[in-house]
């Protein structure tokens, strides 16, 4: 059980807060966050790397966070669902997916509010091809992804933020 | 209930966000996988290795010796049984396991880590034994008996007939009309045979529960799950531990589908946490486990037998459903009950004999699914149609629309359509409208376009789905008022999304007479506290509970205007309610406000009368029959939604690709609810649709082992998969019984997809093809193979 058990020291930060935590060497950047930080708005559809449900942002890009080690995140930038919206502010993207009904059960709609709000830090103005190539690693079952386009592309339209 | 005036609805029909959208986009709803309880455990399973095996020993003693390990379980020591409608299961196998994939061990430990090393550590001796893994194959007399005990369960009597020594926990029949007499009416027998292959939910939150065994033999469980009633029930009759003494908490829920609407990972939970001493356990499947070890929609093969006339209509259709249950009979044997009543399609067949024999074999299960049986026959069904229409020489429309059910007909289980039910043939009216449909190509047509190297194609199918349920099945709101005049909305219907906690919401609101904002619909469903509900599944949310919450607001009202009428000195039926006052209605100045009344009214000098204010409203289906055992004759429905898509589609020659430019769908509604929310179903369930339709499939080895129990084999459709257009029709001819009018529309929307697209496949290609998925691979064999009909 040794090579379990080894821990590291890390500093991360998350949604502008810095955090030094120790962690063992296999923990996952999602078990990070959900399990240490007690963040859970990230999802673990997979755990493997193939749905997306764990999106977060690190150092400004999209990363399924199942398939990064914790110790990796160590003086990076984090940026989850929950330091979205400011209080009880809403982003727009956020607001834009309440309206087309983007969301469903809700499961898949924090990694995917994740891809498409970096798209849009990325390229305030993208095309719907850019849109679904940003949420194509983002696996949702409810919806029939339609709505979340819409929402996406109603706050291309109408300026991020 | 019928509108009589729509201009004056207010909140029914109207584009209204969901009530839980703020929770959702902001990460703050809490689902069980999120959870943690103080003490709590983390369990992991064993899985059997292989489809059908002996278990012959287990030994756990290494397992039992790792630190942090605080129980270890095998089936030998569980004396329970547990089961739907057929009790056939062990809450671990034993002595036999019966599909690979089945849990045949569990620890709890301080982590899921340990509890992982634990499970590695256990060591089982199996005797492979030869497994069935086609039902066909397992009809035959001398086919290994996946239940040799099969006599031996209990099962729910008058309903299901379970045949001892064979793998058939039921039949269900339909004889309608004289079948015989039927095909000598006919100028043409047509016979046609389909299959589709089992697929999965695919839920984003897999399976999970949380269980704590408490003194006093009482039981606290968190679930993600569509049903605590029906959990709670389960659970009790397992364990014979008195309701009461169970609850059950349902919060979040990240999908079901129906793959969550019975009982799973409960009664294991329990036995762990009981053995641990009652701390508190959760069991997560992983994703691999939600693909081979919790259930999914059973495969179905079918062949069907049509005699029609010459001038194109249905004397006579006989038709053999052999579903694929795989190892349990869980909801299986109801699908195929309700495959059956429903498995002649949305036509007036005077003449029926209907076959559906639910098999058991050795692979994972078989449960319900959105659409509960009606995608599986529909895609036959409706590929059947268009195939006749062909051999006729007639437009697949036209054949369609002379033998839809109208007002006057008589369906297969001989219910009258009333001017209660809704139009199919408007929903086909609307399809065939969208994408233009004009008849098949002509061969010459086809063969041109083929040297472009892409061609296209059309089609249309049709859909009918009524709630397959009890005849007894019954629900309660509860609308509690709180100090400041808004209303709390109790109910234990489970909302993973279809957004029925916000359609009850403004229901509640029409009625009422008040803002919707002001309507609290709380989120964990709790046996403990909120009111009766069967189960959140077959379509039925929407009506029962909408009904349901009408009652309740009604009654609320009443209270309200009664304690008015002695405030008011006026009688009952001089008041009116408007705005959250209720009114004199001479005197429109002289009013109260309900947040006077509803938690009691305080006159000037301090005397007070009424009290809190409760509206409850209960709604139980009305009218419905079991079904006569030899002929199947009787009421199943409580409400028909038809429906009806229409696609375009074009294939490259020269790969199979196939991509989708238009799916028009359209469904009878009765009354929309919620427009964007009926729409956003729609949108869903036809991609889910599109899912079983081109990709989805499992695959088994030989041997029986599952092949493909992940995303990256087992593809579901992404956003770059969609069609280039959709567009969604909602006809309202309403439901005289439902609420405002309106009828179910959750499962519809996958229904006929897979249909669709395969006569879609035909027009394109002049090939029919009979097995699902359609995927490029398939499509590029069967143009390969120079015939038109690809049977493979
Ligand atoms: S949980 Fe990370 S991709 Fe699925
Ligand atoms: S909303 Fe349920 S998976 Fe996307």
């Amino acid at each position: 059980m040794k090579e379990y058990t080894k821990e590291l020291n890390i500093t991360v930060k998350v949604n502008g807060r810095e955090y030094h935590e120790s962690v063992p060497a296999n923990m996952t950047l999602l078990q990070f966050l959900r399990n240490k930080l007690l963040l859970t708005g990230t999802k673990e559809g997979c755990g493997i790397g193939e749905c997306g449900a764990c999106t977060v942002v690190m150092n400004g890009k999209t990363v399924t966070s199942c398939l990064v080690l914790a110790a990796e995140a160590d003086g990076a930038e984090i940026r989850t669902i929950e330091g979205e919206a400011k209080g009880e502010k809403l982003t727009a993207l956020q607001e834009s997916f309440i309206k087309y009904h983007g969301e469903q059960c809700g499961f898949c709609t924090p990694g995917m509010i994740m891809s498409a709000q970096n798209l849009l830090d990325r390229n305030p103005k993208p095309t719907r091809e850019e849109i679904v190539e940003a949420i194509s690693g983002n696996l949702c079952r409810c919806t029939g992804y339609e709505p979340i386009i819409k929402a996406i592309e109603a706050v291309a339209e109408k300026g991020n933020r | 209930m019928i509108v009589e005036d729509k201009s004056k609805l207010r909140y029914v029909s109207k584009d209204i966000p969901r009530k839980d959208g703020v929770e959702k986009v902001t990460g703050s709803a809490v689902y069980v996988a999120d959870m943690v309880l103080p003490g709590m455990l983390y369990a992991k399973v064993v899985k059997s290795p292989y489809a059908y095996a002996r278990i012959k020993s287990i030994n756990t003693s290494e397992a039992e010796k790792i630190p942090g390990v605080r129980a270890v379980i095998t089936g030998k020591e569980l004396n329970y049984k547990v089961g739907l409608y057929v009790v056939d299961k062990d809450i671990l196998a034993k002595d036999f396991a019966r599909y690979q994939g089945e849990p045949v061990a569990a620890v709890a430990a301080d982590s899921e880590l340990i509890a992982e090393m634990a499970c590695e550590k256990i060591k089982v001796e199996y005797e492979e034994l030869e497994p069935v893994m086609d039902p066909r194959e397992a009809l035959k007399p001398d086919a290994p008996l996946v239940h040799p005990d099969l006599g031996n369960y209990s099962y729910m009597k008058g309903v299901f007939q379970p045949r001892p020594k064979t793998n058939i926990p039921h039949v269900q029949k339909i004889r309608h009309g004289d079948i015989e007499k039927g095909f000598k009416e006919a100028d043409l027998v047509v016979e046609t045979s389909f299959y589709n292959p089992p697929v999965q939910h695919v839920a984003l939150e897999t399976h999970v529960a949380i269980t704590q065994a408490l003194p006093g033999n009482k039981v606290l469980i968190y679930t993600s799950a569509q049903s605590p009633f029906t959990v709670r029930s389960l659970f009790s009759v397992c364990f014979g531990i008195p309701l009461e003494n169970i609850r059950v908490k349902v919060p979040y829920v990240g999908g079901g589908f129906g793959g969550k609407a019975g009982i799973h990972l409960e009664p294991l939970t329990y036995v762990l946490s009981k053995k641990a001493g009652g701390r508190p356990v959760k069991l997560m499947m992983t994703r691999e486990e939600e693909f081979n070890t919790i259930p999914s929609r059973q495969g179905l093969y079918s062949d069907f037998k049509t005699g029609v006339t010459k001038d194109g209509k249905i004397t006579a259709l006989e038709a053999n459903y052999y579903w694929d249950a795989g190892a349990y009979a869980d909801y299986g044997v109801n699908v195929g009950r309700a495959g059956a009543y429903a498995g002649a399609g949305p036509y007036e067949v005077p003449n029926c004999k209907i076959d559906s024999y639910i098999v058991y074999t050795n692979k994972v299960f078989g449960t319900a699914y959105r659409g509960f049986g009606h995608l599986e026959v529909l895609w036959g069904i409706e590929r059947n149609m268009d195939i006749v229409a062909r051999k006729l020489g007639m437009d697949p429309v036209e054949f369609r629309m002379k033998n839809v059910l109208r007002q006057g007909a008589y369906t297969i289980t001989g219910e009258k359509i009333t001017r209660s039910h809704g139009h199919v043939y408007d929903c086909l009216d609307a399809v065939a409208k969208d994408i233009k449909w004009s008849g098949y190509k002509s061969e010459e047509e086809r063969e041109k376009e083929k040297k472009t190297g892409k061609v296209r194609g059309k089609g249309v199918a049709l859909l009918h789905k009524a709630p397959a349920m009890p005849t007894f099945t019954s629900t309660a709101i509860i609308l509690k008022f709180n100090e400041n005049g808004s209303v709390d909305l109790m109910t234990s219907l489970t909302d993973y999304g279809q957004g029925t906690y916000t359609a009850l919401a403004q229901i509640a609101a029409e009625i009422l007479k008040m803002p919707i904002e002001r309507i609290n619909v709380p989120w964990d469903s709790d046996t403990s506290f909120t009111p009766y509900d069967w189960q959140t599944v077959a379509s039925k949310g929407a009506f029962m509970s909408g009904n349901a919450t009408i009652a309740a607001a009604e009654d609320a009202l009443r209270q309200i205007k009664e304690i008015a009428a002695q405030v008011l000195k006026c009688d009952v039926a001089d008041l009116v309610c408007e705005d959250e006052k209720v009114y004199l209605i001479h005197n429109p100045d002289e009013y109260l406000e309900y947040k006077q009344i509803v938690n009691g009214y305080v006159y000037p000098d301090g005397t007070s009368i009424g009290g809190p204010v409760i509206g409850r409203g209960r709604y139980i289906a009305q009218g419905l029959t079991n079904l006569d055992p030899e002929t199947g004759q009787g009421l199943p429905a409580l409400d028909w939604t038809y429906g009806a898509h229409g696609a375009e589609i074009e294939i490259d020659i020269e790969t199979g690709e196939i991509h989708v430019i238009r799916l028009a769908s359209a469904f009878d509604v009765g009354q929309t609810l919620n427009e964007g929310l009926a729409r956003g179903q729609i949108i869903g369930g036809v991609i889910q649709g599109l899912g079983s339709a081109l990709t989805e499939e499992f695959k088994f080895s030989k041997d029986g082992k599952f092949l493909n129990a992940s995303f990256v084999d087992y593809k579901i459709l992404t956003a770059k998969d969609l069609p280039d257009s959709m567009e969604q029709y909602l006809i309202e001819n309403p439901q005289h019984d439902g609420p405002f009018g309106a009828r179910g529309v959750a499962e519809h929307p996958m229904i006929s997809v897979p249909s669709v697209i395969g006569n879609a496949l035909y027009d394109a290609l002049g090939i029919d093809y009979f097995r699902l998925p359609l995927t490029s691979e398939r499509i590029y064999f069967g143009i390969k193979s120079g015939k038109k009909e690809y049977h493979d």
